[in-house]
């Protein structure tokens, strides 16, 4: 055991005690003496070493780690929640003076002028649309509408051949999927809307807009009246108004999808109605015809309610200025904070220094250290903050039921940003640190 | 042809610029071989501390030369001599300084992470050095749990466990009582008996008593006692 202490291990250097003189005749006899060995890469001080050495550094005294984190916790919180208030706001105060346009995004087949001159559509809303966006963030309900072309046949509550009765005009006949009287906030007056075993079973069931049934007589359905469409009979099941998205649906006979396309041979709808929570209008307007069509988003033209107001950007210039500053107050006294705490802790550690400087650090190996330390610190109170800020925005906007809106990258961002506060606080510590002389720290205590 | 002296100084001078300026080593020659025990004894500001900073590449000569183990440590840059001084050299203090928070493993382990020694020796090394210190049953112990002689013990463990030629020890006795002092010196002498040169820099005349060589510093010169 002795021996193993003395001895490097066989093939490194020659045992130099027992045949030493033998060397001679090797081939690097006139290194024999050994200047500094080249160390093999995976020996030397690696980052890793750097890391785990800065760790325990840093985990040293844990309630000053608190202390000196602090204020960049509070900086960096300060800064993710007023730009992140910003960026919710940005769904909020213009839509409260317009809260149904704001949540009402409509997405159509893009049309292209075609060669006859009539518009032709380059997309096709397929049937299941309405379950493709639903899955989208920010999305409550949607529905879809097609328009039925019935030809010349007449809608009537009653059959009759009276050649002497005046023309009248029919109400027009649309089909909607079982969601869309939600999706465009209509109420049911009477009676109840078709349901999606309706359209998937293609019943021969209608509802009304309120004044169709009025023009068509119709004022109650607990009796199960019937319209006919030429001649072909539905039963009408409600009767429904509201609908200010499309308040022409009021003078409309309104069947089921799945009807329409067994009865009439309707090929495509030609309207997505989304109904959105506030605020949310940007993404869905982005991602909803990716949802619907992965290959061709491009052919479908999507109205939603605008994000930007005038409004908007004065309000939150005022409000942004504010916060930004004190953030970035907090932010500078954090940095401040880190640098003196990492000061401080060069001057306890002087033995430390000169220790591993003895053991072969080199000036820029105590450095990086302290750097590390300073970066570590700074990262951390950049990762708290950012959380603590994500979580106030999310939750006021809870309380106040806003659709919280917030940059990933913000807080990505901001929590890099406390590292950056680091780096630079740690500068001048990690000078101090490798400047000290080692003898001196090492006699000194 | 024998090995060469482990620390060989020839006309070493160590100036600091002034004014005035000070010259605290004065044409130095000193020749230490391989398996030497040496002490330097003076007075405080007799040059002891700059002897141990040439020593220990922690500072160059303003003249003269100093070769370590065969090699001329002039021309070496600053990454170069922390290699040299880590693989080489082995510091024992009179603080100790042994790190308050890491065990006595991790604290022994330190002196490999700067000096090279392959990563899958580092561990078994570190254990045998302070099997060899006779600290086994404390290897997971804080510094602060330990006695001052234990503590001491624990820094020849991390002086060692490089496998350097020279140990040089500052004050190693100069926090501790007369019993444990001996003891602490047993252990030198046995390393010592192993080969390893010794340079022990004191205060103490018992200590600098049981050297083989004793030299002393007055003034910036050298004398070597008889």
């Amino acid at each position: 055991m002795r021996l193993s202490l003395r001895r490097r291990p066989a093939g490194d250097v020659v045992d130099r005690a027992v045949d030493g003189p033998a060397e001679l005749d090797g081939p690097d006899a006139g290194q024999a003496w050994g200047a500094a060995r080249e160390i093999p890469r995976a020996d030397r001080f690696s980052l890793q070493d750097l890391l785990v050495e800065a760790s325990f550094g840093i985990g040293a005294k844990p309630s000053r780690l608190i202390m000196t984190t602090l204020g960049t916790v509070l900086g960096i919180a300060s800064l993710v929640v007023t730009v992140g208030f910003a960026q919710t706001a940005a769904g909020q105060i213009a839509n409260q003076f317009d809260s149904v346009s704001a949540t009402q995004v409509l997405v159509e087949p893009a049309t292209q002028r075609g060669s006859n001159g009539a518009d032709v559509a380059t997309g096709r809303l397929p049937w299941d649309a309405p379950e493709r966006v639903a899955r989208l963030a920010g999305v409550e309900r949607a529905g879809l509408i097609a328009d039925v072309d019935v030809k010349d046949l007449t809608v009537t509550s009653v059959p009759v051949n009276d050649p002497s009765a005046p023309a009248v005009s029919s109400p027009t006949v649309v089909a909607t999927s079982a969601d869309l009287l939600a999706a465009v906030r209509g109420d049911v007056v009477t009676g109840r809307y078709f349901d999606a075993g309706h359209d998937a079973r293609g019943d021969r069931v209608a509802v009304l807009g309120e004044r169709a049934a009025e023009a068509l007589g119709i004022n109650r359905v607990d009796s199960q009246p019937s319209i006919f469409i030429g001649e072909t009979p539905y039963t009408v099941i409600g009767i429904v108004d509201g609908m200010e998205r499309r308040s022409d649906l009021l003078d409309s006979v309104i069947l089921p999808l799945g009807t329409a396309r067994t009865d009439f041979g309707v090929k495509a709808a030609s309207e997505l109605h989304v109904q959105i929570a506030v605020g949310a209008g940007e993404l869905v307007a982005r991602q909803a015809p990716i949802a619907i069509s992965p290959n061709a988003p491009e052919n479908f033209t999507v109205t939603s309610p605008s994000s930007k107001s005038d409004l908007r950007d004065n309000i939150q210039s005022d409000i942004n200025v504010v916060f930004l500053i004190l953030g970035g107050i907090a932010l500078l006294a954090g940095g401040l904070g880190i640098a003196n705490v990492t000061m401080l802790s060069v001057m306890e550690r002087i033995g430390e220094i000169g220790l591993r400087r003895a053991l072969g650090a080199t000036k820029r190996d105590i450095a990086r250290q302290f750097m590390i330390e300073s970066v570590v610190i700074g990262l951390l109170g950049g990762l708290i903050g950012s959380a603590l800020g994500v979580f106030a925005v999310v939750i006021v906007s809870l309380v106040q039921g806003w659709t919280p809106i917030l940059d990933p990258w913000l807080a990505i961002g901001s929590a890099l940003l406390g590292a950056v506060v680091g780096l630079a606080a740690g500068v001048l510590p990690a000078r101090r640190a490798s400047n000290i002389e080692p003898i001196t720290a090492l006699r000194g205590s | 042809m024998t090995r060469p002296a482990v620390v060989e100084l020839v006309d070493v001078t160590r100036s600091f610029p002034g004014p005035p300026e000070v010259q605290a080593l004065k044409s130095v020659n000193l020749r230490v071989d391989a398996g030497d025990y040496l002490s330097i004894v003076g007075p405080s500001g007799s040059g002891k501390s700059t002897m141990l900073n040439l020593l220990g590449l922690l500072d160059r000569p303003s003249v003269g030369e100093y070769y370590l183990d065969g090699v001329s440590t002039g021309a070496l840059d600053e990454q170069q001599r922390a290699a040299l001084r880590g693989g080489k050299i082995g510091f024992v203090f009179q603080a100790f300084h042994l790190l308050p928070h890491r065990s006595v493993l991790d604290n022994v382990l330190l002196a490999t992470l700067y000096s090279g020694v392959p990563r899958s020796e580092r561990e078994p090394r570190a254990r045998a050095a302070i099997d060899r210190v006779g600290l086994n049953h404390r290897v997971d112990f804080l510094p602060g749990t330990l006695s001052g002689g234990e503590r001491q013990r624990v820094a020849v463990a991390r002086a060692v466990v490089g496998s350097p030629e020279l140990l040089l020890a500052d004050e190693p006795t100069g926090n501790l009582d007369a019993t444990t002092s001996s003891e602490v010196m047993d252990l030198f002498e046995e390393l010592n008996a192993d080969g390893l040169s010794l340079v022990i820099i004191t205060h103490d005349r018992a200590v600098a008593e049981r050297a083989e060589r004793s030299i002393r510093i007055t003034d910036g010169r050298l004398l070597e006692l008889a």
